[in-house]
């Protein structure tokens, strides 16, 4: 490839990244559906994921790349998402255990023998973005919302840091940020998707374990997913319209 | 008494009118602007799209291998920067002794389908998976660079 | 200091839940409203339901309340990460969020019940202060008399008339502010330890208990600070309300117990393992053995048997402070106890409380300390047993 050529691309890519209607239109131009391809708009789209347990292999890249995607504090305490590692015993389902060292972030070293009697398998979690979630409830001032597209976001410049929307969560997917006293939390990557990008775990999951889906959208492959497949969400006992749905999940993971 | 109480009420309706940030409760109970604020930041990583956009070449080596769906990210780091032109970032090029393993080391814990592979008990343990196995297309010879 | 979070971490806990979120200045909030709520239905007693037994320490009683209002908030806003926007909640209520109503709720309770009852309650007196006193003194108490300086019977009259209608909107209102202090934990579906309907009515129960025992002492430290004789009858009236409360309180927090027992939902081990270890000193010895069936066994032997004054003065103050300190290790439990074990029921952490920090113990002592501070100013000012001298 050319000198030339390749500083042309590259100017092209800027664009690519910096003006989001322009990625987005990319993104739209590369899946063949050019005519579909205008800006971004909140009302046609509602965004969920599906997490598929059979092709989870605890690599850990989504747990990375999301911390290095939305500077999430590298500490072992702050995750937007993880991965769980459950070891279920034969008949005990009620008391798997489970581990996830670091939220998986540095992989999972086996701690297991094969042929132990027990199941064991990854899951990996992140907010479930749920419709009528506990945590957008409970916020006093309405720094925490649902968005139109459905997405659970925090206004980071109103939020008290009260702390009651992360007693609030059944999944433990918020965390206070040190740095700036406000929650944070899982955004679904919003500065991406909003610009034809996926979330960076996503996009770095090598087995395609997770994909994100538009409900809104007749044709992505999410609604074929979950027609095609048995799917469960996390704690449906809590009914907060979860929209992250599993594929094989087992009984056994809360 | 009774005026402390409508002085109070007074002041507290001009302080809403004040205080409440602009375009709050347009769309919902929160400040429409927030919206915009999740949206502003660049993305770190570039995606796959991004990438085939200059490296057209690399784009078709992972075609109809095994490693199909694997984001180029996934393995060269988070290149954002690189694809806008803005810094001199650079794809990390990984050492397949170890890169690899993230993915292909046994685990019990993992997928019985998916491939595993103990290097202790492959070819002696040599440990040099590139030489055999293009990353790239892990099926195939590796290319000669 | 991460990595010794990570390492109080007994079992599974989801990454996220290492951290505490709520610490001891949290546990203080209920404290106080309690106190506050309890002391006020104390004073409504006498008022509304005119039981002149205890007229001694109506007056006491709203000032500790008053004092005991003003600090509430404080270790809440100590405890925000952002305190200086705690205005919000009063420009955009978010009205499905069990917290935003209580800025409303405690405005109101202040401002159109306790202070207002006081003021109508203590006006002539400041009235009469201030015509009898000159210089700074005298400007201090015409403010406060809000610069009225009617002394007829009709204005008297007024006052209690509005008076007495303001208690009786103060009751629901008392019983609003602490029932309501309950149902933001008792709402929080995701966590079993809080989530009950019994929360907000075993709050207000606690809180009348403890606001009753804490009345009780002050009445009874105030009589041995001025050297005057302890009406008996007014501490023996006190003592029976404080038993009957207790014995409500206590059924409740039972009946609570015993459900979540008996039913043994997929919370119950978890929840039964760490009140087995973790909260044994705080729950178990604390609140259900010391803070609970010991004053209330004692209290049952002040109504059974007859015993000396001596005895019976002792019997109190140590039933007093008995209760005051179980009351307190409730709100930990529920507070502390709701935090420490993971939502996936597998794991448990343990709280470490920090002391010289913004939310360790120090402050938690201080503001202990400061409605004390704020009472003893407030009976300077508003002497509440100038009545029973001067009659």
């Amino acid at each position: 490839m050319s000198t030339d050529r390749r500083q042309f691309l590259s100017a092209f890519g800027k664009l690519l990244i910096l003006t989001p209607a322009a990625a987005a239109a990319w993104e739209y131009v590369e899946a063949g559906k050019a005519e579909e391809a205008p800006g971004y708009r909140t009302a046609d789209h509602w965004w969920a994921m599906v997490i598929d347990i059979e092709k989870c292999i605890g690599c850990g890249n989504c747990v990375r790349a999301c911390k290095t995607e939305n500077d999430v504090p590298l500490e072992p305490e702050y995750f937007r998402t993880w991965v769980e590692r459950y070891h279920v015993p034969e008949g005990v389902s009620e008391h798997p255990d489970v581990d996830s060292p670091n939220g998986g972030y540095d992989g999972f070293p086996e701690k297991y023998r094969p042929g132990d009697g027990a199941k064991s398998f990854f899951v990996p979690k992140i907010c479930n973005h749920c419709a009528s979630s506990p945590c957008v409830q409970v916020c006093p001032v309405g720094a925490t919302f649902e968005s139109p597209d459905g997405v659970v976001l925090v206004d980071k410049s109103y939020c008290l840091g009260c702390r009651y929307c992360v007693q609030a969560c059944p999944y433990g997917c918020r965390y206070i940020d040190p740095r700036t006293e406000t929650v944070d939390k899982c955004t679904f990557c919003y500065h991406r998707i909003t610009k034809g990008l996926t979330t960076a775990c996503c996009e770095t999951c090598p087995t395609g374990a997770r994909q994100l889906g538009d409900l809104k959208n007749p044709k992505d492959p999410i609604h074929e997913f979950l027609r095609t497949h048995k799917v469960q969400v996390l704690k449906p006992q809590m009914a907060t319209g979860s929209k992250t749905w599993y594929s094989g999940l087992d009984g056994s993971v809360r | 008494m009774g005026g402390l109480f409508v002085a109070g009420i007074v002041l507290f309706l001009i302080a809403r009118w004040a205080f409440v940030p602009e375009g709050f409760g347009e769309l919902g109970h929160y400040r429409t602007g927030a919206l915009a604020d999740n949206r502003v930041k660049k993305p770190v990583f570039a995606g796959r799209a991004a990438c085939a956009d200059c490296h057209t070449d690399e784009a078709g080596w992972l075609k109809g291998g095994p490693h199909k769906g694997v984001g180029c990210e996934a393995c060269h780091g988070a290149l954002g920067a690189h694809a806008s032109g803005e810094s001199d970032v650079k794809p990390v090029r990984p050492d397949p002794a170890k890169l690899c393993l993230v993915c292909h080391l046994p685990n019990v814990s993992k997928p019985a389908t998916f491939k595993q592979i103990d290097p202790k008990d492959h070819m002696d343990g040599a440990g040099k998976c590139g030489e055999c196995h293009d990353p790239h297309s892990p099926d195939k010879e590796p290319k000669k660079p | 200091m991460h990595e010794s979070l990570t390492s109080l971490v007994q079992g599974f806990m989801y990454p996220n839940e290492v951290e505490l979120q709520w610490s001891v200045l949290v546990v203080l909030y209920p404290y106080l409203t309690g106190l506050v709520a309890g002391a006020f239905i104390l004073a409504s007693l006498e008022r509304v339901f005119r039981v002149e037994a205890v007229k001694p320490t109506y007056r006491l009683a709203l000032l500790t309340a008053l004092a005991f209002l003003i600090v509430a908030p404080l270790p809440l806003q100590l405890h925000l990460g952002h305190p200086e926007r705690s205005l919000e909640m009063y420009l955009t209520p978010h009205t499905s969020s069990a917290m935003a109503m209580f800025g409303f709720v405690y405005l109101w309770y202040l401002m159109a019940v306790l202070v207002l009852e006081i003021w109508l309650d203590y006006r002539a007196d400041i009235v009469t202060t201030a015509r009898a006193s000159k210089g700074l003194k005298r400007q201090l108490y015409r403010a406060m008399a809000l610069w009225s300086d009617d002394l007829s019977e009709e204005s008297r009259r007024l006052d209690d008339k509005v008076g007495y209608i303001l208690t009786i909107i103060g009751i629901p209102s008392a019983f609003l502010l602490h029932g309501y202090v309950g149902f933001i934990f008792g709402s929080i579906k995701a966590n079993p330890w809080w989530s009950t309907p019994l929360m907000p009515i075993v709050f207000l129960f606690s809180a009348i208990v403890s606001g009753i025992a804490l009345v009780l002492l002050m009445y009874m430290a105030t009589c041995v600070a001025k050297r005057v004789p302890i009406d008996m009858r007014c501490v023996d009236t006190i003592a029976k309300y404080l038993f009957y409360a207790f014995i409500i309180d206590f059924t409740l927090e039972g009946i609570d117990l015993l459900h979540r027992m008996y039913e043994a939902d997929e919370s119950f081990k978890s929840l039964d393992f760490m009140v087995k270890t973790k909260l044994f000193v705080s729950q178990i010895l604390l609140q259900v053995i010391f803070g609970g069936l010991v004053p209330i066994l004692l209290l049952a032997i002040t109504q059974v048997v007859k015993l000396s004054e001596q005895a019976r003065k002792a019997i109190y103050a140590v039933c007093g402070a008995l209760t005051l300190v179980g009351i307190l290790a409730m709100r930990w439990n529920v507070v502390i106890g709701g935090q420490l074990f993971s939502k996936s029921f597998l794991g448990y952490t343990t709280y470490k409380m920090d002391f010289a920090t913004k939310e360790g113990l120090l402050p938690a002592i201080l503001l202990m300390i400061l409605p004390f501070v704020i009472l003893a100013v407030l009976v300077k000012l508003l002497p509440p047993w100038q009545e029973a001298e001067t009659e």
